[in-house]
C-alpha cells in the first residue's frame, strides 16, 4: 500500500495477517495478497454486508475463488424475547414473539396462540370466523414473506427489477395488513383466543380487489426470471442440498419441498381449518436454489386462492364473533377500527363505566394480570413461509409463561449453510444464502 | 401436587369479581396408565420391544393435552433416540431441536431437555424429555443421530448451561463468547434499567410487581 488508509489497514496476528477491507480499496489488497505465497485466505463476511439478509456473519475459507470451508457466525440480533415473554403475560406474549421472525409476525403469533389454546384446551372453542381470519392473514403475509425472499434474492445476485416489482407487491400486502389489524409490521393481532379486532367494513371488497391485482402483477416478475438464462445459470445446480441431507439438518420448508418431498404442516397435521380449504402443495425435484425459487413463485398462487375461499368463508360468517365467547379468557375490549384507524368500541365503554361494576372489575383483571394457564407444556408447529416454526409452552399455572421457545426454521435451516456451499464458488454463497432466506431476527430471538 | 382455584390469581378475600370457580391442578405430571390412547401404545409397545431395558430406559410415560412425552434416563438418552430413529416401526427421521427448561425446586432433576420428533413417514410426533441435576448437567449429544441438533445444543448449552457430551464444538452460539452466565437459567439475575432523574431505578421486571 502506497499511502496509509485508517479503514483498509492490515496487522499481523498470530493466525497470520489480517486485511480489513471496505470497499474501494481492492486494488491495494490484491497487490498486497498477490505478494504473499498463501493460497488460502479466511474471508470475514459481515455481520454488516448488504447480500447477507441482515446481521449474519459468514467466515469463508477461500482456496483462490473456491470455498474449501463456509461457516456461520450468529447472535448479532439476539434480544432475549424468549427470557422477556416470562416476565409478561399470556396475551401481552404476543407482542414480543411477533417480532422475532420479523417477515412473517403472524406466524409467529399464531404458533403461540395456538399453543396457549391447546394448554388451555380451548382449541375447539375458536370461533371459526377468527380461524379463517388467521388463515387470511397467514397467506397474506406468506405473499409478504416470499415477495422480500424473491426480491432481495434476486438483487443479491445483480438483477434490480425484481427487486421492485416484489415491493411493490409487498407493499400491496402491507396495505391490506394495516387495513385489517392497523400496523403493517409486528401487529400483535392474533391473540390467544381469537383476534383483535374484526376486518373492517368493505374490507372483503378490498381484499378480492388486491388478489385480483396481485395474480395479476406475479406475473412480471415470473416473465423476468422463469427461463431467464442469466437468472438460470446463477441458480440451478448452486446451493444443492438432497433429501437425506435434510431430513438429518432438520430442514422444513421450500428447501425440503425442493428435494420433491410434499411435506406440508397445512396439509399433514392441519390446523385453523387448513383442511377445509383446497390448495397445492408445490415441490421440484432439482434440489438447487433454482427449485426453491420456483416453489415460492408457485406458492403465491397457491396463497391467493386460500385467500379467494377466505372471502367466500368471510362473507358467509358476517358479524359472527372473532374471539372466543368465553369471558374470562377473550379479550373484553370488544375492539374495533374507529375513524382514526383502532380504538376500543363506545357501547363497552359505556357498559364498563356506566353500568356495571363487575364488568369494570373483570375488564380490569383481564388487562392488567391477565388469565392463568394450566400447568403442562405443549408444543405448536405451523408451516411458515420458511418451514416448521414450532413453539414450546411451558406453564406452571400462573398467569406468565414458565418458558417459551421457538423452533425457529430460520436458525435450524441456516446450519445447511456448510452443506450447500462448501466446494462451491464464493459468488454462489450469495445464490445459496438467499436460498435459504434466514431471517435474522428469528434465528438470534 | 398443589391444587389453584380459578382462571385469576387472588387469594382469600381478594377475588370480588365472582370470577374463581374452576378448579386446576397443578404439575400434573404423573405417569400416564395404559392405554394412552391414538397412536401412543403403538409407539411405546414398538420402542419395548426395540430396547431390551425399556423399564429402566424410560422413567415416566406422561400423556398430557394429546400429547406423548418419554422421560429418558440421560445416560441412555442416545440408545432410546437411536432406537426410535432406526426401528423401521418407528421411523422417527427428524428431531426438530432441543429446548432446556430450568426448574430449581425439583431437587437433583433440576435442568431438563426436551426433544420433538417428528416422523414423516407415520406422521407422528413424540417428546422426549430428560432431566439431570444442576450441579453434574451433562446430557449426551445427538448430533450424530440428527446433524441438525448441533445449533440447538449449542444454543441450550449458551443458555442453561447443560452440557451436551460428545458435541463436535460445545461453545456459545446467540450471547457473546465471554458472556459469563446462562441467561434462560431463573436464577440469572435480571437487570434493572437506571433512570436520569435523581439516581432512580427501574427495578428489574421480575420484581415490578407480583405476577402470580
Amino acid at each position: 500500500m502506497t499511502t496509509h488508509d485508517p479503514y483498509a489497514s492490515s496487522r499481523e496476528t498470530t493466525e497470520g495477517r489480517v486485511y480489513s477491507v471496505t470497499g474501494n480499496d481492492w486494488d491495494s489488497l490484491v497487490t498486497e495478497i498477490g505478494a504473499t505465497k498463501e493460497e488460502r485466505v479466511v474471508v470475514n463476511m459481515g455481520p454488516q454486508h448488504p447480500s447477507t439478509h441482515g446481521v449474519l456473519r459468514l467466515i469463508l475459507e477461500l482456496e483462490g475463488e473456491t470455498v474449501t470451508e463456509a461457516r456461520a457466525g450468529i447472535g448479532y440480533l439476539h434480544t432475549g424475547i424468549e427470557k422477556n415473554a416470562e416476565y409478561r403475560t399470556w396475551t401481552q406474549g404476543v407482542t414480543f414473539v411477533t417480532r422475532m421472525d420479523y417477515l412473517a409476525p403472524i406466524f409467529n403469533e399464531t404458533a403461540y396462540c395456538l399453543g396457549v389454546e391447546k394448554l388451555l384446551g380451548v382449541t375447539h372453542e375458536i370461533p371459526e370466523r377468527a380461524s379463517v381470519i388467521r388463515v387470511l392473514m397467514m397467506e397474506f403475509t406468506r405473499i409478504s414473506s416470499h415477495m422480500v425472499a424473491l426480491g432481495t434474492g434476486a438483487l443479491e445476485l445483480g438483477a434490480l427489477t425484481p427487486m421492485l416489482f416484489a415491493f411493490r407487491e409487498r407493499e400491496k400486502v402491507l396495505d391490506i395488513m394495516e387495513m385489517v389489524s392497523g400496523l403493517r409490521m409486528n401487529m400483535a393481532y392474533v391473540r390467544p383466543g381469537g383476534v383483535s379486532q374484526d376486518i373492517p367494513e368493505g374490507g372483503i371488497t378490498k381484499i378480492r380487489e388486491t388478489v385480483k391485482l396481485l395474480r395479476h402483477n406475479f406475473k412480471d416478475n415470473a416473465k423476468l426470471l422463469i427461463g431467464n438464462s442469466v437468472w438460470m445459470k446463477r441458480t440451478q445446480g448452486v446451493g444443492y442440498l438432497d433429501l437425506a441431507g435434510c431430513i438429518t439438518l432438520g430442514i422444513t420448508g421450500p428447501i425440503l419441498r425442493a428435494t420433491g418431498l410434499p411435506w406440508d404442516l397445512r396439509k399433514s397435521e392441519p390446523y385453523c381449518g387448513y383442511e377445509n380449504y383446497e390448495f397445492d402443495v408445490i415441490t421440484d425435484d432439482g434440489c438447487d436454489t433454482y427449485g426453491r425459487f420456483m416453489i415460492k413463485m408457485n406458492e403465491l398462487e397457491q396463497s391467493l386462492r386460500i385467500i379467494e375461499q377466505c372471502c367466500d368463508k368471510l362473507e358467509k360468517l358476517e358479524g359472527a364473533p372473532v374471539v372466543i365467547q368465553d369471558k374470562k379468557l377473550g379479550s373484553p375490549a370488544d375492539l374495533k377500527v374507529g375513524p382514526d384507524g383502532m380504538g376500543n368500541s363506545e357501547e363497552h365503554i359505556a357498559h364498563i363505566m356506566g353500568q356495571s361494576m363487575e364488568a369494570l372489575i373483570h375488564h380490569f383483571k383481564l388487562s392488567t394480570e391477565g388469565f392463568r394457564v394450566p400447568a403442562g407444556q405443549v408444543y405448536s408447529p405451523v408451516e411458515s413461509p420458511r418451514g416448521e416454526t414450532g413453539v414450546h409452552l411451558i406453564s406452571d399455572g400462573g398467569s406468565h409463561p414458565y418458558r417459551v421457545h421457538f423452533r425457529e426454521p430460520s436458525f435450524n435451516n441456516l446450519q445447511s449453510l456448510a452443506a450447500m456451499c462448501e466446494g462451491s464458488m464464493i459468488a454462489d454463497v450469495v445464490a445459496a444464502v438467499a436460498s435459504i432466506d434466514p431471517v435474522m431476527g428469528g434465528v438470534d430471538r | 401436587m398443589t391444587e389453584e382455584h380459578g382462571l385469576f390469581g387472588a387469594k382469600g378475600t381478594g377475588d370480588t369479581s365472582g370470577y374463581g370457580g374452576l378448579v386446576r391442578k397443578r404439575f400434573n405430571e404423573n405417569s400416564a396408565e395404559r392405554p394412552y390412547g391414538s397412536y401412543f401404545d403403538e409407539i411405546t409397545d414398538e420402542l419395548e420391544r426395540a430396547l431390551p431395558l425399556f423399564d429402566e430406559d424410560i422413567e415416566k410415560v406422561v400423556v398430557d393435552r394429546g400429547e406423548l412425552t418419554l422421560h429418558v434416563r440421560a445416560d441412555r438418552l442416545y440408545y432410546v433416540a437411536q432406537a426410535l430413529r432406526d426401528t423401521p416401526t418407528l421411523r422417527f427421521e427428524v428431531c426438530l431441536g432441543v429446548n432446556g427448561a430450568h426448574y430449581p425446586t425439583d431437587t437433583d432433576r433440576e435442568m431438563h431437555c426436551v426433544y420433538p420428533l417428528l416422523s414423516m413417514t407415520f406422521n407422528r410426533r413424540i417428546r422426549l424429555e430428560v432431566s439431570v441435576p444442576d450441579a453434574n448437567p451433562h446430557v449426551p449429544s445427538l448430533v450424530e443421530l440428527w446433524a441438525g441438533n448441533n445449533w440447538h445444543e449449542r444454543e441450550t448449552f449458551d443458555m442453561f448451561g447443560i452440557i451436551f457430551d460428545g458435541h463436535p464444538g460445545l461453545t456459545r452460539i446467540l450471547m457473546p463468547d465471554d458472556w459469563i452466565g446462562h441467561p434462560q437459567r431463573k436464577d440469572y439475575p435480571l437487570g434493572g434499567i437506571p433512570v436520569e432523574y435523581k439516581g432512580a431505578t427501574v427495578p428489574p421486571p421480575n420484581e415490578r410487581r407480583s405476577y402470580r
